[in-house]
């Protein structure tokens, strides 16, 4: 296994709330620190702010070379200059989650109490809402009071959803993509195999690996090879490798590698150790199963958006399995029973929930277009 | 009717004939669901001319991609399932143009369209004009005209209606109808405002504004 690379060894832009968040487990995290990026410039009203919210294993490199892995960034399809997400005309800001291994604080980072030492598992449970709330203290931060849009797929969609339930005078616009306003017994299932593939690597040791300077690699490769199928379509391995051989392959053997989707998974793998932190993810997929946005009020989601007068547009990708149009059609309903202005779009493609980070060009014109028309609606030129 | 079209959608700038006639019952400013919006003609010109709050829904993926590509507030959904969602009382219209005729169950559309909105404002074609019944009198077969040009057995129109026909449900309903107009395709008004029979006989569509009887 190759080396992990240390996300510590890069200073990330960040701000420190030295007074610190009250998390929803009742625990107060005493020092907060928000790693983020932006783009574009933010203009004198402070009204053209976009924020985007990452997925469970994105960061905050949203629309730029990645420090640590040098590739671009996770949506610079979408986010950049002329792009649907216009950093030209918006003002671009993406936070690493709460949680994160990105410079946020999470079980990456050091201990407030004892710095010499990291959190690790003793990093307090986290919710989705606590994100939010972090990043509701980084917006403060930059001087602004209402985002344009925020923005977000997956795990960023959930994101979304928790940021109009929670601020709602904050977000004029709101794009939840591919997502759900609750993570289901399916999902939550692919995530607790996910996590016992770390528990069960003995380099995990009890989650403090990081004493001894080893990572569980193995056992984060395997989650990331399950999570990794969850985000396919079983048209799109078939496209991708069908049944395919791998090149000089020929030996029939049970433990040795022979089909391409098998070395794609494992790629997968151990490119995704390198720069990801085993404790971060079992955080961050806990914080995910956590999430009910309807449990939070009454078992009503339409009262999670009663009054609102944010502008949604919700948008599904079909042959997405893991958070199916279904969802997203359930939370249009609370939607219009909370009689709050909604656009909903499925995009037609074989490509799985992946789709949301890949080049899609019907749901980037649909992006763009919400965002132009609700640009017109707020007054922004 | 071909020579005078081109005339008419001028004077409608570009706007489909009966969607002009339906905005001219709406008043500005006001909150307008559209269901079967298409690609959003009606709500774009009611925003933009009207100021009105005014969103959409459409079946069609295509088209719904379409709308909101271009700006504007539609959700793909569908008219027999989608309404029960929407509170009472949430837009001041509901407009259905040219769809009733279509839907699965037209008389619960029409319920909850009225519950959702304290106006509707309902177009369709009308099965009872001349020529339809000329076509079924001398022929024997379904009739094939401009409007109606689907065989039987393709058509989506599966609820197809008269005005008189509509007149009635509106009675058994109890709906009041506070304006009603004829019109031939090109949506040229018909001249028998007074006389619902000679309308039935010469618009080819029709346009209602409905409410609820107190």
């Amino acid at each position: 296994m190759e080396q992990a690379l240390n996300p510590l060894a890069i200073a990330h832009q960040h701000v420190v709330f030295e007074d610190g968040l009250l998390l929803d487990s009742g625990t107060h995290l005493p020092r907060l620190v928000v790693a983020y990026r932006t783009y574009g410039t933010l203009n004198a009203a402070r009204s053209n702010a976009v924020l985007v919210c990452h997925a469970l294993t994105g960061d905050q490199y949203v629309a730029e070379e990645h420090p640590l892995t040098g590739k671009p960034g996770w949506w610079e399809l979408l986010v950049g200059p002329g792009a649907a997400v216009d950093t030209e005309r918006y003002f671009v800001i993406c936070a690493n989650v709460l949680g994160g291994c990105m410079g946020s604080s999470g079980p990456r980072s050091p201990r407030d109490d004892d710095q010499t030492q990291l959190w690790g598992t003793d990093f307090p449970a986290v919710t989705i809402r606590d994100m939010v709330r972090a990043q509701q203290r980084l917006i403060t931060h930059l001087g602004i009071e209402r985002l344009f849009a925020v923005i977000g797929g997956s795990m960023g969609g959930m994101q979304v959803l928790e940021w109009a339930a929670t601020f709602p005078e904050q977000v004029f616009a709101a794009v939840p993509i591919a997502t759900a306003a609750y993570h289901s017994a399916q999902n939550i299932a692919f995530n607790e195999v996910g996590r016992q593939a770390i528990f069960a690597d003995p380099d995990w040791e009890g989650g403090r690996y990081w004493q001894s300077g080893r990572v569980p690699a193995r056992g984060l490769a395997v989650a990331r090879m399950v999570a990794h199928i969850t985000y396919l379509s079983e048209q799109a391995l078939t496209r991708k490798f069908g049944r395919r051989l791998r090149a000089g392959s020929s030996v029939l053997g049970p433990y040795s590698d022979v089909f391409e989707v098998e070395s794609y998974l494992q790629h997968q793998g151990s490119s995704f150790v390198r720069r990801f932190d085993a404790n971060a993810y079992l955080a961050i997929t806990r914080a995910m199963d956590y999430f009910d946005l309807a449990a939070d009020h009454g078992g009503d989601l339409a009262q999670a958006f009663a009054g609102t007068k944010t502008r949604f547009c919700l948008v599904s990708f079909s042959s997405d399995w893991l958070f199916p149009t279904s969802e997203s059609r359930a939370i249009v309903r609370a939607l219009n029973r909370a009689a709050a202005n909604v656009s909903f779009v499925e995009i037609e493609t074989d490509k799985g929930h992946d789709a949301f980070l890949l080049d899609e060009p019907d749901f980037h014109r649909t992006l763009r277009g919400f965002l132009d028309g609700c640009a017109l609606h707020a007054g922004l030129s | 009717m071909t020579a005078a079209e081109p005339q008419v959608r001028h004077l409608a700038k570009n706007l489909r004939v009966d969607l002009e006639l339906i905005a001219g019952m709406i008043a500005p400013k006001t909150r307008v669901l559209d269901i079967g919006c298409g690609e959003g003609t009606l709500i774009a010109h009611l925003f933009h001319t009207k100021a009105c709050d005014a969103r959409g829904i459409e079946i069609d993926m295509r088209e719904v991609t379409q709308a909101v590509a271009h700006g504007l507030p539609v959700m793909q959904g569908n008219a027999d399932s989608d309404l029960a969602h929407y509170p009472d009382g949430a837009f001041d219209y509901v407009v259905l143009s040219r769809t009733l005729q279509a839907v699965g169950r037209p008389r619960e559309v029409l319920r909850q369209m009225l519950r959702i909105g304290a106006r509707a404002v309902v177009s369709f074609p009308n099965f009872g004009h001349w020529r339809v019944r000329w076509q079924l009198l001398t022929r024997g077969r379904m009739p094939m005209t401009a409007t109606w040009d689907r065989m039987w057995y393709e058509t989506p129109n599966i609820h197809p209606c008269t005005i008189r026909d509509f007149f009635e449900l509106c009675t058994a309903e109890g709906y009041a109808v506070e304006r009603w107009l004829a019109a031939d395709d090109a949506g040229r008004r018909a001249p028998w405002r007074r006389a619902p029979w000679l309308a039935n006989l010469f618009g080819e569509q029709a346009v209602f504004l409905l409410r609820k009887r107190q």
